[in-house]
């Protein structure tokens, strides 16, 4: 458990890291939490040459409300997520989906912006963030940019992101009152990553469905929107058996994973009764 | 005049640990704490393959690394002898075991080149620098297959993969099975487990040419064994070899060994005249510290209507990997011995096969042999249950022997010692109220629920020794000194390392000299400062080291008594050691300070004629038998049809451990056992892939049971005093692993009944559960 040898920068502006990016490319990684990065050069599965820790670059850090949006800073820690009052009123599905995450440890060190850089198959925030639809701030060599939470994650540890970027928040507009999120999740009994987590946003109107969004983690090589359980449940009436039918199209067009962990037949099974609890659980 | 005061009885009390303050400070000491001046770090090069041959290797760039001292291989070993087993089996093919791998290798994380250099991190970054050109070869890594006749060999001159088997035949087995109304046949798969202490091995050697003396300090439950081994594998006198196992964070059996590691630090230490240390990477630990169970089990029984069990027959195939670590072979003969678990069974048929694979050794795992026994027993006991149609309270009830019974000889061979096995399990089927129990799960079923009731009625050995049924000594020695200020000093040969016996030899020693347990210490683990003893396994330390301790403390009281009896004038048969004085029983009056007494021992002017000066006697004792504790688990799950999610409602255990001295340091032991047999009954599982690589080689992917996955315990106790030490204790250390992974099996099992699931493969996922119902439903 003895990592390789690294320069190590830590960076006290945002412009800093950038350009310490530019300059070393392939051979920095970014340092935020640590959680997924220093295990891995610990195994030596990782040798990076170059550490860029981020962790005192001001204004990475926090969360605020603006515009009907929470702005979380991406190095903010799982646990000012699940603890944060703001949080807890305005998107509680943040909250309750924090709490999933690893134990108290990795908890008080991780953060949303490394899980979601890292972009582990079965992490817990790319489901809460796709059913959520939230924007990822991106700053890079030329500027800031913005990107949908559905186009940012792209396969197994790859995302939108460029290796000149950095992700620096996360913006989540704030639902309406009719509206519930619900994220639940069977822990891979080891690791504590999701062996299939659920996030259900979902909009009522009466009785009926107005709208739904479902983000799924842990099933496949990267996480995913349910659409056809969305276009099946949008617009019908919130019962047993409709919500039933909906979520036995969870693993629609999705190629379930298989490890020694869970076999292939059973993650499709279990992406359809967590689909199927979460949602009745957003619709009660 | 008294300082000393002891109010009450000791033995029994539910006291707080004395080791945990500086536990829990961090103020204790593990190897890697111990800092010496000019220690050089060494790292070892290990086989990424399970099985290939060594064409070459090639260590000049190491060698050149800035920083390297030197790298080692197999050739640079001399003289160094081979890693020591300690098993006696007739017709045992042992192979040969260096130290580092000598031309081929024969599981991933072998050792194969050792690097030495002047800091951790150096002598990591040198790994990278070896070369070793290997020719892969095919790996053995099935059970069932490595026996076939085509199986690829592990080694060549062996013809096969087999390295013992082992008959065991009592009574008439074939008469039994044609007999019998039924015969039940299951397949088990008792899987392979990894160990992991929290802390992982560690190595300092320090040699110091002058005075021609090897120390080292390792993470071990047996310093005495180890120092004899080293000795004749490293070539140093005994008498110049000092082994410390300072603080130790547990070891379940896996620190019941002699290490490669343990040698060559040794040897590099003696080589290099420096200081060197090698501390275990928990990658390593998975890999290349000996693992538990593994054995693939073809089981019968013979059961009649009435559901007696008249019989029991099976095949035992017991993984034992590549080559062989101390007790290796030994581990799985224990299963043969305790197959009939707490029953009488009369007729026996085991065929024991001791299989090598490419994978790491097989040893010693908390209950070693035992559960799987008990898992075999048990779970058949079940099924058997249900072939008849009877409730699996009653088939225990109808098989148990009865209190008056014991001492029993078992078809096995061995003698239980003592047992009331009535008694234990209706006091767990009492505390569950097992009846309204069954009712509760009938209704639940109704509503489509799963409610699933486990039991398991176990029967173990502890208390190992005599010596005639142990690899090498099954005696235990301890020297008890009172010292000129009248504090207490015991040395004990057993040497724990996270049981507690600094707390618990306190309390009998403080109730033996009715003095203050504050004013005794315990001292373990430093073969320099204690006398020769085995060490601390198979639950022994306080049935044969306590026992060893008091029969020394008796010799000193009896001598004390003397020096007593001599300043009072009085009888010293007379005298009773009470709250810190020596005094007349029944007269108060007449009493002498047990402090004043400890010093006229020593400054020895006024002493009773033909006495000689001193307080301290050595006692080395070895027990007539193995003691048999016993008991019954009951688990209660209900398992979500769905998932396949298992969710644990109740857990209830009777042990039975004999006399108790620390209820609260029994409860720890029980918690901890069960939560390690549940993490083989539900969560852990070592998986190698048919290439020999490990699959589960780190806290990722194998699972440990975690502190909130665990049920409330729900523990309670009868007791039936051994009858083979004289304090009637039997030992806590392996029952609650013992009898907790077939009580959750059970359960499970009992709750998927209405499917027609009969056996779930451990450990219990929520997918094979799941799986289970699916294949069942067809």
């Amino acid at each position: 458990m003895i990592p390789g040898s690294f320069e190590y920068f830590a960076p006290t502006a945002l412009d800093e890291a950038l350009s310490l990016l530019q300059e070393h490319g392939d051979d920095a990684k970014v340092l935020a939490g640590g959680h997924s990065l220093i295990p891995t050069m610990k195994l030596r599965l990782a040798e990076p040459a170059v550490i860029i820790d981020i962790g005192r670059i001001g204004g990475l850090k926090g969360i605020s409300e603006s515009d009907g949006k929470l702005v979380i800073g991406a190095l903010t820690t799982h646990h000012e997520l699940e603890s944060s009052d703001l949080v807890q009123q305005k998107v509680p599905l943040l909250a309750q989906t924090a709490a999933e995450i690893g134990d108290v440890q990795v908890r008080n060190k991780g953060t949303i912006g490394g899980s979601l850089a890292h972009a582990d198959p079965a992490a817990d925030w790319p489901a809460a963030i796709l059913a959520l639809d939230a924007d990822l701030q991106i700053a890079g060599p030329n500027g800031e940019r913005s990107v949908k939470a559905t186009d940012f994650f792209q396969g197994l540890y790859e995302t939108d992101l460029g290796d000149d970027e950095i992700l620096t928040a996360i913006h989540v507009s704030i639902p309406d009152a009719n509206t519930k999120g619900t994220y639940l999740k069977l822990h891979q009994v080891a690791s504590g990553f999701a062996l299939t987590g659920v996030a259900v946003v979902l909009t009522k109107s009466g009785d009926t469905c107005q709208s739904v969004a479902v983000g799924i983690t842990g099933v496949s090589d990267a996480p995913y929107r349910a659409s056809a359980v969305e276009s099946e449940l949008t617009g019908a009436a919130l019962d047993a058996e409709n919500i039933a039918a909906a979520a036995e199209r969870s693993v629609d067009g999705i190629d379930a994973l298989e490890d020694i962990h869970a076999s292939q037949a059973y993650r499709q099974n279990l992406a359809k009764v967590y689909t199927r609890r979460a949602i009745e659980s957003a619709a009660s | 005049m008294a300082t000393i005061a002891a109010p009450t009885r000791m033995v029994g009390a539910p006291i707080k640990r004395r080791e945990d303050p500086r536990l829990i400070q961090g103020l204790s000491h593990y190897v890697d704490d111990i800092r010496l001046v000019g220690t050089l770090h060494c790292a070892f090069l290990r086989s990424d393959y399970a099985h290939a041959a060594i064409n070459s290797i090639d260590t000049s760039a190491a060698k050149e690394l800035p920083g390297v001292v030197t790298v080692i291989t197999a050739e640079d070993l001399g003289e160094v002898g081979d890693i020591p087993c300690g098993a006696e089996i007739p017709d045992l093919k042992v192979p040969g075991h260096p130290a580092l791998a000598v031309g081929r290798v024969r599981f991933v994380g072998e050792a194969v080149a050792a690097v030495v250099a002047t800091d951790a991190y150096i002598a990591r970054d040198a790994l990278d620098l070896i070369e070793v050109d290997y020719e892969e070869l095919p790996a053995v890594t099935n059970l069932d297959k490595a026996v076939e006749a085509d199986s690829p060999l592990i080694y060549d001159d062996f013809g096969d993969n087999i390295g013992f088997t082992m008959p065991l035949e009592a009574g008439d087995v074939d008469a039994a099975f044609a007999e019998a109304d039924h015969v039940v046949s299951q397949r088990f798969v008792n899987q392979r487990l990894i160990p992991n202490a929290m802390e992982t091995r560690g190595v300092l050697a320090e040699y110091l040419p002058g005075e021609g003396t090897l120390t080292v300090w390792s993470s071990t439950q047996v310093p005495h064994i180890l120092k004899t081994q080293l000795a004749l594998i490293a070539n140093v006198p005994e008498q110049k070899v000092r082994v410390i196992a300072p603080e130790v964070g547990g070891g379940f059996g896996s620190k019941l060994n002699v290490y490669p590691e343990e040698v060559v630090v040794s040897h590099l230490a003696i080589q290099l005249r420096k200081p060197v240390k090698w501390t275990e990477k928990r990658t390593e630990n998975f890999t290349t510290t000996i693992h538990g169970r593994d054995q693939v089990n073809y089981v019968d029984v013979a059961v009649n209507n009435d559901g007696t069990i008249t019989g029991i027959r099976a095949k035992i195939l017991a993984d034992l990997g590549a080559s062989y670590q101390l007790l290796t072979p030994l581990i799985p003969t224990l299963t043969n011995l305790m197959i009939v678990g707490c029953y009488k069974i009369p007729n026996v048929q085991i065929e024991l096969v001791g299989v090598l694979t490419n994978k790491m050794a097989t040893d010693a795992y908390r209950g070693a042999g035992r559960p799987e026994a008990t898992y075999i027993i048990e779970r058949m006991v079940d099924l058997a249950a249900a072939q008849v149609g009877m409730d699996a309270k009653d088939i225990r009830f109808k098989n148990f022997p009865q209190p008056d019974e014991f001492p029993l000889e078992i078809p096995t061979g061995i003698i239980y010692d003592s047992g009331n096995y009535q008694e234990s399990f209706n006091k767990a089927l009492g505390i569950v109220d097992y009846d309204s129990l069954r009712n509760q799960q009938v209704q639940l079923r109704q509503q489509g629920r799963y409610l699933g009731i486990g039991i398991s009625t176990y029967a173990e050995i502890c208390g190992m020794g005599p010596s005639i049924a142990m690899p090498a000594g099954g005696w235990e020695s301890s020297t008890v000194r009172v010292e000129p200020t009248g504090k207490i000093t015991v040395l004990t040969g057993v040497s724990p390392h996270g049981q507690g016996q600094e707390t618990t030899f306190a309390q009998m020693i403080a109730d033996e000299f009715g003095v203050d347990i504050d004013d005794v210490a315990v001292i373990h683990g430093d073969t320099g400062r204690q006398p020769y003893g085995i060490g601390t396994f198979g639950s022994r330390a306080t049935a044969v080291g306590g026992t060893a301790m008091v029969i020394a403390a008796g010799q000193v009281k009896e001598k004390m008594a003397k020096f007593a009896a001599h300043l009072m004038e009085a009888n010293p048969d007379d005298l009773v050691f009470e709250e810190g004085s020596i005094l007349v029983e029944g007269s108060p009056d007449q009493a002498v300070d047990f402090v004043a007494v400890a010093l006229e021992a020593h400054v020895a002017k006024n002493l009773p004629p033909d006495t000689t000066p001193g307080l301290e006697a050595t006692h080395f004792f070895e027990p007539s038998n193995f003691t048999y504790p016993f008991g019954a688990h009951i688990a209660v799950v209900e398992v979500d049809t769905d998932t396949g999610e298992i969710d644990i409602q109740r857990y209830v255990c009777v042990d039975d451990i004999g006399n108790i001295i620390n209820p609260l340091l029994v409860a720890g032991q029980v918690h901890g056992g069960i939560a390690q047999g549940l993490g083989q009954a539900l969560y852990e599982g070592a998986v190698y892939d048919e290439s020999g690589q490990l699959l589960t080689g780190s806290f990722m992917d194998y699972a440990v049971p975690k502190a909130t996955q665990m049920p409330h315990f729900e523990t309670d106790h009868t007791v039936t005093p051994s009858p083979v030490n004289p304090m009637g204790v039997k030992g806590v250390g392996e029952a609650g692993t013992i009898g907790s992974t077939p009580c959750m099996v059970n359960a499970v099992v009992d709750a998927l009944s209405p499917f027609g699931v009969k056996d779930i493969e451990m450990p219990l996922t929520p997918n094979r559960v799941w799986q289970a119902i699916q294949d069942a439903k067809g």
